[in-house]
């Protein structure tokens, strides 16, 4: 077995080192009745890296990959091209093979990337302190929400309309079973909804996306007034990270936590995961924040180094104390995101925004002269919601016959409501081009 | 300036310098190259990628275009490429070597999986793409939680977990959601052993159940008479990890699983330890309910620096109904995700997290699994056990074993060795940093005075192994001459920094890089770094 180097010499000599006559003597404290005699039935044995390879390939070869065919399909994870020096610099086996940076001495390369990423984050989303990061947007998104109870000492969130159903239904999961309450507003497929009526002197949030998953832009100050008068926080959701190279930051709105997915810069798409959250917050509330941090030090000779910092909100430090019971975080798409920023400076990455918008409003102006098909939004950043005059999902499948990939249906988020059945969600980055967004004109008219 | 003349005082017969007092007028010393951060390159003008004019279009933000810069730096693609290059080569990786880090199972991570991870039908596919376009991803999560299930023993799997303390709180809410249908959500209580890892506790405590610790023997088991006897209406589980973090196998673990159901409640195996025993042990022929697997240790997902990880939970049948979305299903059009559906006994059981779970990890731990089978699935645990015991036979006279007889995958000693030698667990975990090695596990599991606990792992080769006994032996040695407690203290010297100041960090928390602490830019490296 290539991955073992152990020969059956060694084994040998190693038992009677060891004062073993045979490996079962290590297994002695095994109950005899559940020793399994041989190697489990109904699995393969082993296979070398051709049958792997061919194996695997197979399966693979059956999925219809983004880049093949004209793309369409977000609503919180985006195609976005990933430059080659992401990959090959996130394979170096001194990132991908390393632990969480519990000897910062040997291990002063993630902490500084770390660092360098928590900074980052500050500056997209406006804030003044970010963690090194969360599994994903809506994981972060529920942390939020424990974090603004524990902060408000309330237990009653208000989720937008405007939020993500997966997000939604993690926070709701989490309500639900960690014992607070959350108050949902109906479906915002129009972008116009007011729940700053909502809040209240029980409430400990309100979470709201920007852009929405319709898509809409909007100024969340007001929203943020309304709850800082009331004494709740303000969580914003970012779900589309490339949207603040272009849109203002939720910091400068007012917004208490912010939290993105930042699957868009560096990771890819992987079939929903792994991505990695963002989370960032003000200074006054760091010591309630969920999640690793990371600060900067100095060593015995003075230089400037880094360790993980502030761990005594941590599991491992306080058990059941501890702000979350998160431990292994998304530190390598967190270096994946980091570097493709990095790559892209300020210059590319406001830039990469603009081309996505534009792309984005170039498609919409297109779909909107397909015969049938309405554009719900005035505002939006490189995602929309079009109203077709049928039901949406088999219009989708008609479309992935002919190789087009239209956008994600929004019955396949929010089932068994009308009212959406016939909405399409229709993202449009970089990576489209005039050609796709003619095909996809080209191909809605003919399927509707 | 390089201090020719400054002789170490230390070692006879050598005219070595004191490394740490050379010093060079870069700061780098060889192939350690000092690195500044990206923020001190401050070219906002700069940009590694190249893209074209944005189309011209009236723009559709609203009034919410972004005022004023976003203070990002902007780096060429080599300057890109060298930065990083220079902060990897400041790490230590399994890849550089042996990485006994107790509990984490930094095991060899295979190529192969990296490169099946980015077939584009894998890597580049949407979750939420029509199913008829996936077909292939599907299965590949029904095959692998097919592998899982076979393993372990137990009927279901819930895929979507990201790590295990994930895990852990995907099992823990199918436990309360199945006490709640059988009208017992009174049942507040989960016993968890001192010995547990940090997030077992904590889960719990987030779930609004009350902990209630159960002290270890003086053989590093679980005390079976004091678990009977704190076992009562009000428990609802016991979150026990077996093998345990003492890197023993829980003997009594049947008679453990016959009590807790006896009384009504459940049994959560934390699976952190899965290694051990995969294909030699089933955990569901122990009585276990749920066990959440850490795809990034047994089955060699890369830990990535901290993560992603993945963390599935296999589930007896009578948990099964209480798993969140979405489930896969097998049925005969093949495979297809459920992402939705109805309440169970009025329980909403919703999602745990976005999208269907970690696919990227579960690619990769296929990969591992086929490559292996079930003959070298076996094989691991087989190997990294005798690795253990090696290791623990070697050291057992020098250090001091904490307990008994053979170890599992992992083998703890407690600083006992160490005493009246002025020479701490850390400082020993230091010193071995400038031997060339990354330190065990310390003060962990808390069971233990001054815990150092190794786990070798089965893809160390015997010679790796002894080299690093006799490194070992040759510390313990230094540390009981008792003359060389400052040297312990002062380690390491030969690491790109030495101890950092822990302290000044958590008291003045410095998080962020901040124009007003702005580096020299482009200026001489050697300042960016003081």
């Amino acid at each position: 077995m290539r991955y073992l180097p152990l020969t059956d010499a060694d084994r040998r000599e190693m038992l009677a080192t060891i004062g073993a006559r045979s490996i079962d003597d290590l297994f002695r404290d095994v109950p005899p009745s559940v020793r399994l005699p041989g190697p489990i039935a109904g699995l393969s044995n082993h296979m070398g890296e051709l049958e792997v390879e061919r194996r695997l390939g197979r399966m693979a070869a059956r999925n219809i990959a983004a880049s093949d065919v004209p793309f369409f399909v977000g609503a919180g994870a985006y195609k976005h091209h990933v430059p080659a020096s992401v990959d090959h610099l996130i394979q170096r086996g001194e990132f991908l093979t390393s632990y969480t940076p519990y000897q910062p001495e040997i291990t002063q390369g993630t902490l500084q990337y770390l660092f360098e990423f928590q900074t980052q984050i500050t500056m997209l989303t406006g804030m003044e302190v970010a963690n090194a990061s969360m599994y994903d947007g809506s994981t972060g998104a529920s942390e939020a929400v424990l974090m603004a109870n524990r902060v408000t000492r309330r237990n009653k969130a208000v989720l937008s309309g405007g939020l993500h159903p997966h997000y939604r239904s993690v926070i709701e999961t989490t309500a639900h079973w960690q014992g607070f309450r959350t108050i949902g507003a109906p479906v915002d497929a129009d972008g116009i909804e007011d729940i700053s009526t909502l809040v209240d002197k029980d409430v400990s949030c309100v979470v709201v996306q920007n852009p929405s998953v319709f898509g809409h832009v909007r100024d969340l100050t007001p929203l943020a007034e309304a709850c800082h008068a009331a004494g709740a926080l303000l969580v914003v959701v970012v779900t589309e990270v490339v949207s603040l190279g272009l849109l203002t930051p939720p910091g400068d709105m007012g917004a208490d936590i912010v939290v993105c997915e930042g699957q868009s810069l560096g990771v890819g798409l992987n079939f929903g995961g792994p991505y990695v959250g963002l989370f960032a917050t003000r200074e006054k509330l760091m010591r309630q924040m969920p999640g690793r941090l990371v600060g900067e030090t100095v060593d015995a000779d003075g230089k400037r180094g880094f360790v993980l910092t502030l761990s005594t909100r941590e599991q491992h430090i306080r058990r059941e104390k501890a702000t979350s019971n998160i431990c292994t975080n998304a530190g390598l798409c967190a270096l994946a995101f980091t570097i493709h920023l990095t790559l892209l400076g300020e210059r590319g990455f406001t830039r990469l925004a603009e081309i996505n918008h534009a792309t984005a409003v170039r498609a919409a102006e297109r779909l909107a002269k397909v015969p049938g098909v309405k554009v719900l939004n005035d505002t939006f950043f490189n995602e929309f919601t079009v109203m077709l005059p049928k039901p949406a999902a088999p219009v989708v499948e008609a479309l992935a016959a002919r190789r087009i990939l239209a956008g994600v249906p929004v019955s396949r988020l929010i089932p068994n409501a009308p009212l959406c059945a016939d909405l399409l969600l229709v993202a449009v980055t970089e990576t489209v081009t005039d050609a796709d967004i003619e095909a996809l004109a080209t191909g809605l008219a003919e399927v509707l | 300036m390089v201090q020719s003349t400054d002789l170490s005082q230390g070692r006879s017969g050598t005219i070595a310098m004191s490394a740490a007092a050379v010093e060079t007028s870069t700061g780098n010393r060889g192939l350690q190259l000092e690195e500044r951060l990206i923020f001190e390159y401050a070219h906002a003008d700069r940009s590694g990628v190249d893209l074209p004019e944005p189309p011209k279009v009236k723009d559709r933000l609203g009034n919410l275009r972004r005022r004023g810069a976003i203070g990002l730096p902007g780096l060429a693609e080599p300057q890109v490429v060298q930065h990083y290059t220079r902060l990897s080569q400041k790490n230590y990786a399994i890849d550089s070597g042996l990485y006994p880090l107790g509990s984490c199972t930094m095991k060899h991570n295979p190529r192969l999986n990296e490169r099946m991870a980015r077939l584009p039908g894998f890597g580049d596919v949407h979750p939420l793409q029509p199913q008829s376009t996936v077909p292939g991803a599907i299965e590949l999560i029904g095959e692998l939680a097919g592998w899982l299930t076979t393993l372990t023993g137990m009927p279901a799997v819930a895929m979507s977990p990201a790590a295990g303390a994930h895990g852990e709180m995907c099992g823990m809410m199918a436990i309360a959601a199945a006490l709640r249908a059988r009208g017992e959500g009174h049942r507040k209580t989960v016993l968890v052993p001192e010995s547990a890892h940090g997030t077992n506790p904590a889960t719990a405590a987030a779930l609004g159940f009350t902990v209630k610790p159960i002290a270890a023997t003086s053989d590093g088991r679980v005390d079976v008479a004091a678990l009977k006897a704190a076992l009562g209406p009000d428990v609802a589980a016991i979150m026990l990890t077996n093998p345990n973090t003492c890197g023993l196998f829980e003997r009594d673990i049947r008679e453990v699983g016959d009590a807790v159901s006896a009384a009504g409640a459940y049994f959560y195996c934390d699976g952190a330890n899965y290694n051990a025993i995969v294909g030699r042990v089933r955990p569901g022929d122990l009585g276990v309910d749920c066990m959440h697997i850490n795809l990034h240790k047994t089955f060699s997902t890369p830990h990535g620096g901290g993560g992603p990880g993945s963390g599935p939970v296999v589930l007896s049948a009578r948990l099964a109904p209480y798993a969140p979305r979405p489930w896969v299903v097998h049925d005969a059009s093949g495979w297809r995700l459920i992402e939705e559906g109805g309440a169970i006994d009025g329980e909403p059981l919703g999602r745990l997290k976005a999208f269907h779970g970690q696919m990227g990890m579960f690619v990769r731990a296929l990969a591992y699994m086929l490559s292996h089978g079930a003959d070298g699935l076996r094989q691991v645990a087989e190997d990294a056990v005798l690795n253990a015991n090696y290791v623990m036979a070697r050291l057992k006279d020098a250090l001091t074993p904490a307990f008994e007889g053979p170890c599992m995958h992992e083998c703890l000693f407690d600083d006992d060795f160490l005493k009246d030698t002025g020479v701490s667990t850390l400082d020993f975990a230091k010193a071995m940093i400038d031997e060339g090695y990354h330190p065990m596990t310390m003060y962990f599991p808390l069971v233990v005075h001054g815990a150092m606990l190794i786990e070798p792992t089965e893809t160390q080769s015997k010679r790796s192994l002894d080299e690093f006994c006799d490194a070992m032996l040759h510390l313990a040695r230094k540390a009981k001459s008792g003359i060389a407690a400052d040297d312990f203290k002062a380690a390491p010297r030969f690491a790109p920094r030495r101890r950092l100041d822990e302290t000044l960090a958590a008291r003045k928390p410095v998080l962020r890089w901040r124009p007003t602490n702005q580096g020299p830019g482009d200026g001489p490296l050697k300042q960016a770094a003081e």
